[in-house]
């Protein structure tokens, strides 16, 4: 399953999309977060990186 | 918007802004595109900036974003001892970020820059392996810009360099999730910086209480969120709750991910080069990258520009900047990032215990990568941390 981002806690910092090694997120405009669920691999960097709790498993 | 520049500079960070303001002043037509519509905002930054990175840069300090003069620093051990420094003139700055970014935007479109917000990089342009180009989104629309050199100065997220396939990845352990309160507190001391360390606080990290003026403060922290409990978020949260700056207002929430990793080893490439965070080009130790940026991105502007006017944007040409760079700064955060995994190693009760022997001065110093061989010395007296002393050597 890809991830989902809980948009009220996310606070467009960037990081999921630095630590995603499948090139699957991209913080829209700088700000909106979405994740490619084609490029995803569930590999779940992007939760234990995110320092708001926003991305869980879908 | 033409179709076609001599360098694009992709993110309008102190990076970006510095290395397309570099280019412009060398002669080179120059594009600055950054995605978020307003530059500098939301800010992922704790604000310091030390009084000698800007006299190095060259830049004026401006009463629009120094907003708080800074003259030393109290670092607290995880038992509570806590060391002070406070110099006999200001050292530091505590910046208004979102000012600042802007400002030095503003510098690359007076030196004739063409600088565009709201303008995202979806991917890049290339002929086998050159990259000679950006795909560019805005307004819904979707067109082409051609380039000589492409600049990524995209930041953490690194997406530039890694299109055109240089491996830019933060690894999980190299980067810190950080997470900021900017609060309106009672500060004891509003001319000095507040570090508190332990591995139960922030592991491999630690909580920043920067002054940004007599009664406003960010109050942050960073963690390494491979080998910590829970989010950054709750880890302050905690802290909060138990310190003297409770219960005061929040007027900013902010994350962000701080690279805290070793510089890359490879910064150009057949038309591309990689500046600030998405080069890796940080403090490991403390995390600041705000003039480290600046600081390569004046190198790289300058050799773009070199670069166009010989008509040689090759790899072999580009390295000129991963040269100068390496010899004046890679070398100092190679050393500094060593110095990060040996700290990485020390339990709460080998902090304590250097939070004893240590001089403030001393942690200065080697936050700045300078006097390791005395911190090596000093761990080679106990035995399980010879193992920690070794990285520094
Ligand atoms: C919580 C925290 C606290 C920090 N505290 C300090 C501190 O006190 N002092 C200090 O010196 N440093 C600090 N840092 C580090 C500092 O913020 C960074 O090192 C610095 O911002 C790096 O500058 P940069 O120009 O490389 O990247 P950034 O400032 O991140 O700029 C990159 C820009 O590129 C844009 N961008 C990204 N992708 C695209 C795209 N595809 N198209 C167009 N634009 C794009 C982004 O929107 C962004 O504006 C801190 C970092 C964090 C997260
Ligand atoms: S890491 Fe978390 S807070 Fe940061 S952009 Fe990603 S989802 Fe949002
Ligand atoms: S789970 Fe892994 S592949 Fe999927 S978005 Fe997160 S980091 Fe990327």
């Amino acid at each position: 399953m890809p991830r989902r981002v809980d948009r009220n806690a996310c606070l467009s910092c960037g990081g999921c999309a630095g630590v995603c090694p499948s090139l699957a997120i991209r913080l829209e405009y700088g700000y909106r977060v979405v994740v490619d669920a084609g490029r995803c691999t569930d590999c779940g960097l992007c939760t234990v990186f995110c320092p708001a709790g926003a991305i869980q498993e879908a | 918007m033409q179709e076609s520049y001599d360098v694009v500079v992709v993110g309008a960070g102190p990076g970006g802004s510095s290395t397309a303001r570099s280019a412009a002043e060398h002669g080179a037509e120059v594009l600055l595109l950054e995605k978020r519509s307003e530059i500098g905002a939301p800010k992922r930054c704790g604000e310091g900036l030390s009084v000698r990175a800007l006299a190095e840069l060259g830049i004026e300090a401006h009463p629009r974003w120094c907003v708080n003069g800074i003259w030393g620093a109290k670092i607290v051990a995880p038992g509570g001892k806590s060391l002070e420094v406070r110099y006999p003139e200001q050292v530091g700055w505590v910046i208004e970020r979102k000012m600042f970014d802007k400002h030095l935007a503003l510098l690359a479109a007076r030196a004739g820059a063409e600088v565009r917000a709201r303008c995202e990089v979806v991917g890049v342009l290339k002929q086998g392996s050159r990259v000679t180009g950006v795909v560019v989104e805005s307004g819904g629309e979707r067109f082409e810009v051609e380039a000589k050199v492409v600049v990524a100065a995209d930041g953490v997220e690194s997406k530039v360099a890694r299109w055109a396939g240089i491996n830019s990845l933060h690894r999980l352990e190299d980067v810190d999730s950080a997470y900021q309160y900017e609060m309106v507190v009672e500060l004891e001391d509003s001319d000095m910086l507040e570090l508190y360390f332990g591995n139960s606080i922030a592991p491999r990290g630690y909580v920043w209480v920067f002054p940004k003026g007599e009664d406003v403060a960010n109050v942050g922290i960073g963690i390494g969120g491979n080998v910590s409990q829970g989010t950054a978020k709750a880890y302050l949260d905690r802290w909060i709750a138990n310190s003297r700056y409770r219960g005061g207002s929040v007027i900013e929430v902010n994350a962000g991910a701080v690279p805290v990793g070793a510089p890359l080893e490879k910064l150009v490439g057949d038309g591309i080069m990689l500046v600030g965070d998405a080069a890796h080009q940080v403090n490991a130790i403390h995390g600041g990258g705000v003039f480290e940026a600046t600081f390569a991105g004046r190198i790289a502007g300058r050799v773009a520009a070199e670069a166009v006017r010989q008509g040689d944007a090759s790899e072999r040409f580009l390295s000129r900047y991963a040269e100068e760079w390496r010899s004046l700064r890679g070398e100092a955060l190679a050393r500094i990032y060593r110095l990060r995994r040996a700290v990485e190693k020390l339990s709460d009760d080998d902090l304590n215990y250097l939070a004893e022997v240590l001089e403030p001065e001393d942690v200065v110093a080697f936050a700045n990568g300078e006097r390791l061989g005395k911190l090596a010395k000093i761990l080679m007296r106990k035995p399980h941390l010879i193992l920690a002393a070794k990285e520094l050597m």
